[in-house]
Order: structure tokens, then sequence, then C-alpha cells
């Protein structure tokens, strides 16, 4: 039951993108097209999931016996950015077609601050391992409804007239902020 | 005089925020009122000063290979020290930036400044344009800071000038995604201009 309010709140009450604004730059960079928002999706599906773990195993077993908790900042981004190379290089041997499909996203994730900010939220939950790898994983399936969606109504919005200097990036952020009040519908749910 | 065109850069013509459109995370999370956006926006600048300047010194020692990692040490580092620094002495400030502070670190501006201005500069060009990058960063924070706050709750800087409450949703995230938009276009047509 627990975990259910953890992936409903996590995916539209407090969605990722739309409600805390973690990975805007993905949000916008990518969303010119379904088929690119469905990879980058996929990718940071598969790396949150991956670096909420092992950041977590890190806090609980050598952040907090070492008391060394101020370096937590410096500890996690070191390990996603060498954790991101290492998914790359073994993807790469065992599974080329999912390389092929994740890719060209992959060294993009380093730089997005919702791994980082999942991973540290996390840990300022107080969330058990298993609670943990809910959570990344209801985040990272609301980033991809949010980018599916945007990237959605971003491809019709191609076919429209535009006002010239709302052309391009003013449009997408106010789209954005109509798709971010839609979201808020769902306030107050659990 | 190309010193001074390096630090003025930043706030218009090539403001991080409104022209080249990096760093938005925090941009649209930390703005609801105009004291944030300027703390926020500061505390940037400070990181990406300094880590340009220890960039800008150690730029010959770092293998190529390895300049990525070592720059993300370095930012990291000024991170930590930022976020001690106002867990001591601004507790509120804190408490409102929230988890934007340690995100700093994954802030693109702070890296691409590391990446494509110091590594290639000498000290003094590469400070210059930390603080000129920084500023122009804390200023368009504080401006889309101050124009949420003064349509979202009819105050700016918390001083309260209108009687009415204001316009609640653009304090809330909607308001900053539309807000933001709009400064963009208006920024757009000044370009052309």
């Amino acid at each position: 039951m627990e975990y259910i309010i953890i992936i409903i709140a996590a995916i539209f009450v407090n969605n990722i993108v739309l409600n805390q604004f973690l990975g805007i730059c993905p949000f916008m960079g990518v969303s010119k097209r379904i088929s690119t928002a469905v990879g980058m999706s996929g990718a940071v599906l598969f790396v949150m999931t991956l670096a909420t773990v092992v950041t977590w195993i890190i806090q609980y077993y050598v952040l907090n016996p070492f008391g060394i908790m101020f370096l937590q900042t410096i500890f996690f981004i070191l390990v996603i950015a060498s954790l991101v190379q290492m998914v790359e290089i073994i993807l790469k041997k065992v599974s080329p077609s999912l390389f092929q499909a994740l890719g060209i996203f992959l060294p993009l994730i380093t730089t997005n601050c919702a791994v980082l900010g999942v991973a540290i939220l996390t840990i300022q939950k107080d969330f058990n391992l298993m609670e943990g790898v809910v959570y990344a994983i209801a985040n990272a399936l609301g980033f991809g409804l949010a980018l599916v969606i945007f990237s959605g109504i971003r491809e019709h919005l191609d076919l429209m007239e535009v006002p010239r200097g709302m052309r391009g990036v003013p449009i997408a952020l106010v789209t954005a902020g109509i798709l971010a009040l839609a979201f808020m519908g769902f306030a107050n749910l659990v | 005089m190309n010193q001074v065109s390096n630090f003025t850069k930043g706030f218009i013509k090539d403001n991080p925020v409104l022209v080249l459109l990096l760093g938005l995370c925090p941009t649209l999370a930390v703005t609801t009122s105009a004291i944030n956006g300027l703390g926020m926006g500061l505390a940037t600048a400070f990181v990406l000063t300094m880590s340009n300047l220890v960039v800008s010194l150690i730029k010959n020692l770092i293998p190529d290979k390895v300049r990525i990692p070592s720059f993300i040490v370095i930012i990291a580092s000024f991170v930590t020290i930022v976020e001690l620094t106002m867990q001591a002495f601004t507790p509120a400030l804190f408490e409102a930036l929230g988890i934007f502070i340690p995100l700093i670190v994954v802030n693109c501006i702070v890296l691409g400044r590391a990446e494509a201005f110091a590594s290639k500069n000498n000290l003094l060009s590469a400070v210059i344009d930390g603080l000129g990058m920084g500023l122009g960063f804390a200023f368009a924070l504080t401006l889309l800071g101050s124009i949420r706050e003064i349509l979202g709750s009819g105050a700016i800087f918390s001083l309260k000038f209108l009687q009415a409450d204001g316009i609640l949703v653009f304090i809330l995230p909607p308001g900053a995604f539309i807000t933001l938009g709009y400064l963009i276009a208006v920024m757009n047509r000044l370009k052309k201009a």
C-alpha cells in the first residue's frame, strides 16, 4: 500500500519535471520528436534506478559509518558519472540493440539533475532500499510521462502558426506551463 | 577594454538563462520570490567564479582525458563549501532553496564555462568571465523572481505594496514556466531590434 502511495505521489502529484523542476534540460532538449522522447525516458529509467541503488548503498555503508556525510555531493556525482560510463561500455558489449536505442542519450544523463536529485531525495526522505528503488522507478516513469506528452504536443505545435517572437523555446515553455497547470489537478490526490 | 566586454557579456548578450538557456532547473524552481532568486544566483556565481579560477590555474596539470571528471570534483568541492556555509549563516534561505544547492554541481553553466572558457584562458580572464556569467545568472534569477513575486503576491523582496493577494498561479510551478517563456520572448524581440 505504502509503495502505491509512493508511486502515485511521484508520478502524478509531485511530478519530477512539472512540479519539482528536475531534468528540465532534457525535457526541453529532446522533446521535439516522440521517438527520441521514448528513448530518453528509457535511458533515464535505467540509470536513475541503478544510480539510486548504488548511492543508497554508499550513503549507508560508506558515508554514514565513517561520518563523512558532508562529502555526499562529491561522492554521488562521481558515482553517477562513472556509472553512466560503465553502463555505456557494458551495454555496448552485452546488448548492442539496446545500446543502439539508448546510446546517444547516455552521456547526456550525467548532467541530468534529475538523477542526482532523486538520489539525494531518496536519502533525505529516509527511504529504505526497496522504497528507494520504487521511488526511483516511479520518478523515472513520471519523467517519461511528462516528456512523452510534451513531445506529442510539440510535434503538433510545429504545424501551428506561432507569433514570431514566441517561436521555439518561449512557446514551448508556455506549453509546459499549461501542462503543469493540468498536472496540478492531481494535487491532494494522496 | 577586452576585459570589460568579457565581464558584461553575461548580462545581456550571452545571458546564461535568457539567451543560452542553461541552468533552467534552478531558474524555474527557486524563483518563487526575488530574495530566493538572488540567493541562488549569488551561490551559483560564487561556485562559478571559484571553479573558473581553480580550473584556469591547473589547466596545464590536468591530462586531457580526465579533464571532465577533474572539473566535476573541483566544482563539487566548492558546492560543498557553499552548502555548509549557507547552512550555518543563512538557514532560512538554505531551507527555501533545499535540494537545489547540492544540484549546483550539475548546473550546465558551471561545467560549461570551465570547459569552454576557463580551461583555455589565463587566470584574470577566467575569473572575470566567471564573475560576469555568475552575476548575469543572478540577475536573470532575481528578475524572474521579482516578476513572479510581484504578480503572485503583490510584493517585492517581501515588501508588500499591494492590498490584494495577487495571482496565486505565478508563485506555483506553472507560473515559472509561463513567466520564463514570456521573458525569453521579450529577450528575443529586444535582440532583433
